[in-house]
């Protein structure tokens, strides 16, 4: 409940020097949008808000579902064995230190008019790199003797795994999940911009910027806001579920 | 044949071992020869770094000698086996699990026919056992140290192995605490007879809980020197402030002091 309120009340402040700097500076909304303005803006296409959010985040979500796949496992492999490990460090570093904007245009031209297809791959690709190195972190410094104690009762590789490893490693994922969230929001949003096919709220971003309609960019990115805060919370939920032992009580 | 009582449940038969390291070769053990007789309870002191959990690793299977076996119920072990239970210094708690599933995580691994109910009964009479009733719900994380030290003897023990393995399980705590856990190994040892093999730095400890006290001597351990105590099984505190007791302790300390000595002298 006061988590609700503090929230709030940041927020409103925010919205309200927001407010108050625009009209100080008597600001043209061609220059910065007033919050006062969003509204109306947001109104006026709120069917398209609605089919182009879901576009988004369901373009989004699957894209994350994919990072999860791939990045739990790369880390595993990574994770698990020292070869794997310093043999795919290198490579992934590379492939995250390239700027994904440059990868826009080469995804869409190697699948050509696979609008869908295109916007899940980049958000996949942007988001993996931080689940696949904390999963590696957290399963490469198990403590030995967590390990030995199942060892020593003659447990499986896989018993040590599924009962140990995996489970140890859950914080750390979800720590990393958290960043992938918001990292995956920003590669579709990438497609949806630099390569639009008219889909998604980067779509409407793109059609506002034509159209010189400001209010309707700053619309775009506030209920981008809205959708990331959104998925965000669904994290926090689930890691409630999954790895709520690792809470510690702070007084 | 002999029996395990005369020969030994646990032997290690003339056991040398070398660990390969980044700075070189480094020897451990050497010619290494010592034994346990069922349901007895060994020691193991000697100057750090000795080597001394090298053999609770080969014990319990984790680790293979290089030259000469290890021998348990006059089996030669060559992987861990479920006879075994071991516990650490570190308690090594799962975090995610309440201290009654933490216990039970053996009966999950070890085969037995025990049913759900029966392995969470077998639990929860061991946690009484040593006096943890009343926090089976809880997480490790809400335990002082001492009471998790507690349910790591309840998980090494759930699964009713012949063999406890303890290596420097009281290290970490205080002293008033160690000596009630001291007194809970003996209650244990009483309601269901195993046989032990502790690794220790604290001289009273062995005294107190080990019917033999095996000294090594420094790097590369070989066994320097065995003291029988006169005073086995069950003991009291007050048995540890006995002139035979302080005699015992003397003579241990003057054998530590020795093996310091030599270490580094020998190659």
């Amino acid at each position: 409940m006061r988590q609700i309120f503090s929230a709030t009340l940041a927020i409103l402040t925010f919205l309200s020097l927001w407010e108050v700097l625009v009209w100080v500076n008597d600001w043209p909304n061609y220059k910065m949008a007033s919050p006062s303005d969003l509204w109306p803006a947001f109104w006026r296409f709120k069917g398209l808000f609605l089919i182009y959010g879901w576009e988004t985040l369901w373009r989004t979500v699957v894209g994350l579902l994919l990072a999860i796949l791939v990045g739990s496992a790369i880390g595993m492999l990574m994770g698990l064995s020292r070869f794997a490990r310093e043999g795919l460090y290198p490579l992934l570093v590379g492939f995250n230190a390239i700027p994904k904007a440059t990868v826009v245009p080469i995804v869409a031209l190697i699948f050509v008019g696979q609008h869908d297809l295109n916007t899940v791959l980049i958000a996949f690709m942007i988001s993996f790199f931080p689940i696949a190195v904390s999963v590696s972190i957290g399963l490469s410094t198990l403590e030995p003797e967590y390990r030995d104690i199942l060892r020593s009762l003659g447990a499986s590789k896989i018993a040590i795994f599924w009962k140990i490893a995996l489970p140890k490693t859950m914080p750390e994922f979800f720590g990393a999940l958290k960043v992938a969230v918001t990292l995956a929001f920003i590669g579709t949003n990438l497609m949806e911009i630099v390569s639009p096919h008219g889909r998604g709220l980067g779509a409407l971003f793109d059609s506002g910027k034509t159209n010189s309609d400001y209010p309707l960019m700053f619309a775009v990115l506030i209920s981008l806001a809205v959708l990331g805060i959104g998925l965000y919370y669904v994290v926090i939920m689930l890691e409630h579920f999954i790895a709520g032992w690792a809470e510690r009580e702070i007084d | 044949m002999k029996s395990q009582e005369e020969n030994g449940l646990i032997r290690i038969n003339n056991v040398s071992h070398t660990f390969n390291t980044s700075s070189g070769k480094i020897r451990v053990l050497d010619k290494l020869t010592m034994s346990v007789p069922k349901n007895g309870f060994s020691a193991i002191v000697g100057p750090s770094g000795c080597g001394k959990s090298t053999v609770t690793r080969l014990v319990a299977g984790l680790l293979q000698a290089d030259e000469g076996s290890v021998w348990l119920q006059d089996q030669k072990v060559t992987s861990p086996r479920p006879v075994v239970g071991m516990a650490f210094q570190n308690p090594v708690l799962l975090e995610w699990r309440s201290i009654l599933k933490n216990v039970m995580l053996p009966l999950e691994i070890v085969p037995n026919n025990l049913n759900m109910f029966e392995r969470e009964a077998r639990a929860r009479n061991l946690l009484e056992l040593v006096g943890l009733n009343g926090f089976e719900e809880k997480r490790p994380s809400e335990l002082s140290g001492g009471m998790r030290q507690r349910a790591s003897l309840c998980r090494a023990l759930v699964h009713r192995p012949e063999v406890l393995i303890l290596d420097e399980p009281f290290a970490a705590l205080d002293a008033f605490t160690r000596e009630d856990l001291w007194q809970t190994m003996h209650r244990l040892r009483s309601e269901e007879p195993f046989t032990g093999l502790l690794i220790t730095h604290d001289l009273r400890e062995a005294i107190f809980l080990a019917d033999e006290i095996f000294v090594l001597s420094g790097r590369p351990a070989t066994l320097q020197h065995t003291e029988v105590l006169a005073k086995r099984g069950q003991k009291n505190l007050d048995d540890l402030y006995t002139p035979e007791a302080s005699q015992t302790l003397n003579t241990l300390r003057e054998q530590i002091k020795i093996a310091r000595q030599n270490e580094g002298r020998r190659i």
